[in-house]
């Protein structure tokens, strides 16, 4: 069922982008989505940008989201979750370094990555790629993380932008590709568009590396059951983005 | 000695009398396929009709506690699309041994026929008429399920177009004699039923003051359907000679054999693949296994019907 959520705070992310800080924990795992309903308006997923107390990245790309941006402090919505498969930590004795890469507004659910990461002692290198400079989301939040960080860990962010207005020119894989011939990571996270998902991927294939990737679908039940979210294409088939994802550990 | 799990519906071979029900995975040959690796005995496909429909708006599924209420609004790529998926599906199942149902629906007595010709033409094992969708009267009015004789005269016009293809038609739970509505099927030549479909309910959110369903109302499967289930199974094993699927609220291969108690040939399983993940359709057939030899219990016949005298 549903919970009701009050917001309690509402930062803005970008020029379309907000998170919404509501009234208390949803004990979840980085990866994992909620559904938002807003009674008579519609319900959809959305990743969880924090756990305690939940919050939620939206960005506003259709009537629903933009009726989530109407919202303010003291409005409430509900919430459905968590759901689906998170990212995992590796199960290494030792901490290492880890590759955080978000396409878009696919960087949402990462921040809450990177905050595990670094509380568990890994080292955290961040590729955030976007169309252009206003697009580019929680750059400043990551930057921040590497405040207070120790020595020999640390946080690294890059930037890219596809027309050269903020960090470097060109696409996320670029960085990535960057990120990795300075310091191999253990694990690559990633969250995007398909497209960049499937270069992640093949970068990854031809490196070596171990991946864990999140895939979007247009969720109906978010259960498991109706079949709306299955993968076509690739070489998963069968596979139910609300279930056995949204997170493919490989 | 292992109990013999092996299941005869309509001369069909079941390696065990687990089916995934219509509605869940049931969408593409791929979600088919990995039933039928998980160990279901057969699967069934989610129900098609004449045109692609994109079903309701979300909320369309929720878990309340004591089962699941939905309303997808039988979202489907239409007959034609649909015949295109099964006949790869029957391709892909055909090395596992396991039976491929079609589920159809449609909104005349005269389109259940046209129908049913389509999805005949991909030769599934079976065709499940599906006359008890509670999810879709706003647009269908209500379901043909509900009267005995319009629950025939669909039987009739599907049986009339579908050739050698056996038909099993799936009834709804809330009618006052279910016995005779299956009868009136049978009469009609339906070589099997299934039953049951979900039960009409309503879920609402006192916070937000509204249902929380989209559509309003939706079916009540899971746990809370189970007792319903085995009422109307029992009923119709009573009535009619003919084999049943059991459906509704089957969460455990101890919830199976309540049902094979009841009188079913075959137990349906949906649900339980929220509650338990897509593996319990083969846990299920194992655990009903367990239950089998714990009780000394040789076969599905031994205890088929036991709980009617």
């Amino acid at each position: 069922m549903h919970e009701r959520y009050t917001i309690t705070g509402v930062d803005t992310e970008n020029y379309r982008a907000k998170t919404l800080y509501l009234d208390r924990p949803l004990k979840a795992e980085p990866g994992q989505f909620a559904m938002v309903w807003l009674p008579g308006v519609d319900e959809r997923p959305f990743s969880i940008a924090a756990d305690d107390p939940l919050a939620l990245t939206v960005v506003a790309v259709g009537p629903f989201s933009e009726a989530i941006h109407r919202l303010v402090v003291g409005d409430a919505l509900w919430v459905r979750g968590p759901l689906g498969q998170g990212f995992k930590l590796p199960d290494t004795s030792t901490a290492g370094r880890l590759l955080l890469a978000g396409g878009g507004y696919g960087v949402a659910p990462l921040l809450f990555l990177a905050r595990r990461a670094i509380a568990a002692g890994y080292g955290v290198d961040v590729c955030i790629g976007a169309k252009t400079a206003v697009d580019v989301l929680l750059r400043r939040q990551f930057e921040a993380l590497a405040v207070g960080t120790a020595v020999g860990t640390g946080v690294t962010t890059r930037v890219t932008t596809e027309d050269g207005t903020l960090g470097a020119r060109g696409l996320v894989t670029e960085a990535v590709g960057a990120a990795v011939a300075q310091a191999r990571p253990d694990v690559v996270y990633a969250c995007g568009p398909v497209g960049m998902l499937e270069a992640v991927e093949r970068q990854c294939d031809d490196l070596g590396l171990p991946h864990q990737l999140s895939w979007e679908a247009t969720m109906r039940c978010g259960m498991g059951l109706c079949g709306a979210c299955e993968r076509h294409g690739g070489t998963k088939v069968g596979w139910l983005v609300c279930h056995d994802g949204p997170v493919d550990r490989g | 000695m292992a109990p013999d799990l092996t299941c005869d519906l309509l001369g069909l071979r079941l390696r065990n009398p687990i089916v995934l029900a219509s509605g869940v995975l049931g969408t593409s040959a791929a979600l088919l396929m990995r039933a039928a690796r998980a160990g279901a005995g057969a699967v069934t496909s989610k129900s098609c009709g004449p045109g692609p429909r994109a079903g309701h708006a979300n909320p369309v599924a929720v878990d309340w506690g004591h089962g699941v209420i939905n309303a997808i609004g039988l979202s489907n790529p239409g007959a034609e699309e649909e015949t295109r998926m099964l006949m790869e599906a029957r391709t892909c199942l055909a090395p596992w041994g396991v039976p491929l149902i079609a589920s159809l629906f449609a909104g005349t007595v005269t389109e259940y026929g046209s129908v049913a010709r389509i999805v005949a033409s991909a030769h599934p094992d079976l065709i499940e008429v599906n006359i008890s969708c509670p999810n879709v009267a706003d647009e269908f009015g209500t379901p043909f399920a509900a009267e005995a004789q319009t629950a025939a005269a669909v039987t009739e016009a599907v049986k009339a177009e579908v050739g050698e293809v056996p038909i099993s038609v799936k009834l709804a739970p809330n009618v006052p004699s279910v016995g005779r509505i299956a009868r009136a099927v049978v009469e009609a030549g339906a070589d099997a039923i299934t039953a049951v479909n979900t039960m009409p309910g309503m879920v609402i959110d006192a916070d937000a003051g509204r249902s929380v369903l989209s559509n309003r109302v939706g079916g009540i499967s899971g746990p809370a359907l189970k007792p319903i289930a085995l009422r109307c199974v029992a009923e119709i094993a009573r009535a009619v000679d003919v084999p049943v699927i059991g459906t509704g609220g089957m969460m455990s291969g101890r919830d199976a054999a309540e049902m094979l108690m009841a009188g079913a040939t075959a137990v349906g399983v949906g649900t339980a693949v929220w509650y338990r993940g897509v593996t319990a359709l083969g846990e299920i057939a194992s655990e009903l296994a367990t239950f089998l030899s714990q009780h000394g219990y040789p076969s599905l016949a031994s205890i088929r019907g036991l709980a009617l005298h």
